[in-house]
């Protein structure tokens, strides 16, 4: 008898393993091959100069000290982090705020679904889409500065797009406009999961609105708050379209709204593999380190 | 090792390029024994591929190439051989990505998807010219006497370091300064092209006129770059010398010229001080007229300024060319056919014609406006009084154009000027607006030069 189910269990087990292998097939061809491949090619010298093909040559971790030396990465490193909170702050704000409005019994807003989809659709829309229009509403002749001439805010059309703080203040708003309705969603799924009768318990006990949110909500919705901050942040190393379209792919000004994933471009863009495989390589270990700094944080608060 | 494998790679190449002469229906010893052309060509393909950055080429093609039927804005058909055109933007190194792409697969590639044609420009020339990706005319049956009335310039362009000829042009493109007829009777009190000269026939005298459009309202330029071609032509040095970026000192005066032109705002900053942006396009049209001149060749008239569109300056005739302060050249794009075309006789008739047939040359001098690349043609149109460019209220601008063209040197090329020219005027927009210190601006320039051209060093 016992014999028996145990066989069973292991010809369902077979099942399982072949239902799983399409996906290990598929990632590891277009997912692990690629990954080691990076690493490889980061360890060549790999380029083209005019129609002339260089290398691929090893040169061990020459690339390496390229890119570190000339520090270039740590300076878009920090654009991209920094365009990355400019964008995550409010983001994280409006959708615990809007998070706790939609799931709040009490307040039962109407038309929830509505509202939940209104913030949903600017996630819909194409990055690049995106970034064109903003390029445009706030390009030197555009409609936003001919607005504030108008209403006599402005003397004289101001350059949005040459002033550092504004370009970075345009992508973070860009970026969080996009993804707010997503963490919204996100983190509204984790709220509705958590057990009424705790807020009805804290409500006899007199416990104002603010205190159930900071000791009732927060704490249970930790796990996905903290999932919510490594993907973003994943997603915000990652920036791309939104400040290179807006830029049209220079990072202007001074390079100050460059990315990382732009300096990975640049590389690209001249068939330069090999510098881009090391780009890539630091990226993978910088996103790495920081996810694990994210986590370690969070966990240990979780301890105490 | 190296130089081993190369050349047994082209004594590989010669020998299937002659087994294939053998076995083809014409047997050339000539081409055979050639081995630049690795690919032989047969003659008769279906398709006739053309890669291009514009469709200023393919107007003039569609216009006066003769039984040049058009079928749609990528397509034509010239008899039986359809042409297809290839068109990529040329920003950011974007054709020539392209046109890499293409040319690498050009070995395997089927008859019908072989590049056929390219254009090339003359700030990357080099770079397909001395490669053996051009076919040198003379195996298409085109040899330099064909071309004896171009303009020498145009043929240094595209001379490759065996002194071959692998292009033509069929224009000319020096440069000259073109003013608003207009503005310049109210600020100069004449729109006399001779004593408009008197007015900027130095960059001192120049500065003088800035300001006074200033005082009265307008601008000198619409753009900081829209002078760069008139600095960065007449320099003494190469963009790269002995693989690192040189910054030549002409072109450090045109830096500073321009910062002092933006700090005193003698330039439009709406445009972000960058061509072609619609900020920069308003002083083309009557009612936003607002900026004194530009700089352009012949091309830039007929081509760019937006003459053939009501309410723009040039539909009334209100343009005028004056020769400027200094002579330079500006774009021109040159016709080279492809190593493996499969269509080596229409390629030929269509360079031929295109860049050398008198008729077809007039035409488009007289039609288009364009600075064609024959000496005797433009020789003519400059003395002949009765020709007037409608845009230019009919003055002849010819004569002040080909002047100009004697003092092209092309000395100081590189393969790298694209890139170098486009990432420098990028660059130094921020330290005109302010944003940046010159060395800043500079070290942006590095950066991005060395991400693009991976062989320059900066320092």
């Amino acid at each position: 008898m016992k014999k028996k189910k145990s066989s069973n269990v292991v010809k369902y087990n077979r099942w399982g393993y072949i239902f799983l292998i399409p996906f290990f097939v598929t990632f590891i061809v277009f997912q692990l091959i690629p990954l080691f491949g990076t690493f490889w090619n980061s360890f060549f010298e790999n380029y083209r100069s005019g129609r002339q093909q260089i290398g691929p040559n090893f040169i061990g971790i020459e690339n390496f000290k390229t890119i570190i030396t000339s520090g270039l990465i740590w300076k878009y490193a920090r654009n991209t982090l920094i365009m990355w909170v400019l964008g995550f702050v409010p983001q994280i704000f409006f959708s615990l705020l809007l998070g706790a409005w939609f799931s709040d019994k009490r307040l039962s807003i109407k038309a929830s679904g509505f509202f939940k989809t209104v913030i949903y659709l600017p996630n819909l829309i194409m990055a690049s889409a995106f970034a064109m229009l903003f390029f445009t509403l706030f390009s030197e002749g555009g409609p936003v500065n001919s607005i504030l001439v108008n209403l006599h805010i402005l003397k004289e059309p101001f350059a949005f797009l040459n002033d550092i703080a504004a370009t970075r203040g345009l992508v973070g708003l860009m970026n969080f406009v996009m993804w707010f309705g997503n963490t919204t969603l996100l983190l509204l799924a984790g709220m509705l999961g958590i057990d009424p009768s705790l807020y009805e318990a804290a409500e006899v006990d007199g416990a104002t609105s603010t205190q159930k949110f900071f000791r009732i909500t927060l704490p249970i919705l930790k796990p996905i708050l903290v999932y919510v901050v490594i993907t973003s942040l994943i997603g915000g190393l990652q920036m791309f379209d939104v400040p290179s379209v807006l830029t049209n792919g220079k990072g202007n000004p001074m390079e100050t709204s460059m990315t990382l994933i732009m300096y990975l471009n640049n590389h690209l863009y001249s068939k330069n593999f090999g510098l881009a495989g090391t780009v890539s390589v630091l990226l993978f270990l910088i996103t790495g380190i920081l996810s694990f700094i994210v986590f370690k944080v969070s966990n240990e608060k979780n301890v105490k | 090792m190296k130089r081993k494998l190369i050349s047994a790679l082209l004594c590989a190449a010669m020998a299937t390029t002659l087994l294939a002469g053998c076995g083809g229906k014409t047997t050339d010893t000539n081409k055979a024994n050639n081995a630049s052309s690795n690919n032989e060509a047969k003659d008769g393909g279906d398709v006739l591929n053309i890669y291009v950055w514009n469709t200023e080429w393919q107007e003039r093609v569609v216009a006066y190439y003769p039984n040049y039927e058009k079928v749609d804005d990528t397509t034509g058909k010239i008899g039986d051989v359809t042409v297809n055109w290839v068109i990529t933007a040329n920003q950011d190194n974007a054709y020539q990505n392209k046109l890499d792409e293409a040319l690498d697969n050009q070995a395997t590639a089927k008859d019908d998807d072989k590049v056929d044609i390219f254009l090339i420009e003359a700030d990357y020339a080099l770079k397909y010219v001395d490669t053996p990706d051009a076919l040198p005319l003379s195996e298409l049956g085109l040899d330099d006497s064909v071309f004896a009335n171009q303009y020498q310039y145009t043929k240094d362009v595209v001379t490759d370091s065996n002194g071959q000829l692998k292009g033509a042009s069929w224009q000319g493109c020096p440069g000259a300064l073109i003013y608003n007829r207009e503005i310049a009777k109210k600020v100069l009190g004449t729109d006399d092209p001779a004593k408009v000269q008197e007015a900027v026939s130095d960059w001192d005298k120049y500065a003088e006129t800035a300001a006074k459009m200033q005082a009265a309202g307008y601008f000198m330029t619409a753009g900081a770059t829209d002078s760069y071609r008139v600095f960065s032509n007449n320099v003494s040095s190469k963009w790269v010398v002995d693989g690192k970026i040189n910054i030549d000192p002409n072109i450090k005066k045109w830096v500073d010229m321009t910062k002092e032109q933006a700090d005193k705002k003698q330039i439009n900053s709406a445009s972000s001080y960058n061509l072609w942006q619609e900020d920069w396009k308003k002083g083309f049209f009557t009612d936003t007229a607002n900026v004194f001149c530009y700089f352009g060749p012949a091309w830039f008239i007929d081509f760019s300024m937006s003459c053939d569109q009501d309410g723009s300056v040039g539909s009334a005739g209100g343009w005028a060319v004056t020769q400027g302060p200094q002579g330079f050249f500006w774009g021109g794009t040159w016709i080279c056919a492809a190593n493996g075309t499969d269509n080596k006789d229409l390629v030929a008739d269509i360079i031929k014609t295109m860049t050398t047939d008198p008729t077809v040359l007039s035409k488009i001098v007289e039609e288009k406006s364009d600075f064609v690349n024959d000496q005797t043609i433009m020789e003519k149109y400059a003395k002949d009084e009765k020709f007037g460019n409608k845009y230019l209220g009919g003055q002849n601008p010819y004569g002040i154009f080909a002047s100009g063209v004697s003092s092209v040197s092309l000395a100081n090329q590189s393969a790298y000027d694209q890139g170098c020219n486009e990432e420098f005027q990028n660059a130094m927009t921020d330290y005109f607006a302010g944003k940046a210190t010159y060395e800043e601006a500079l070290q942006t320039f590095y950066n991005k030069i060395t991400a693009k051209y991976p062989d320059i060093k900066a320092e």
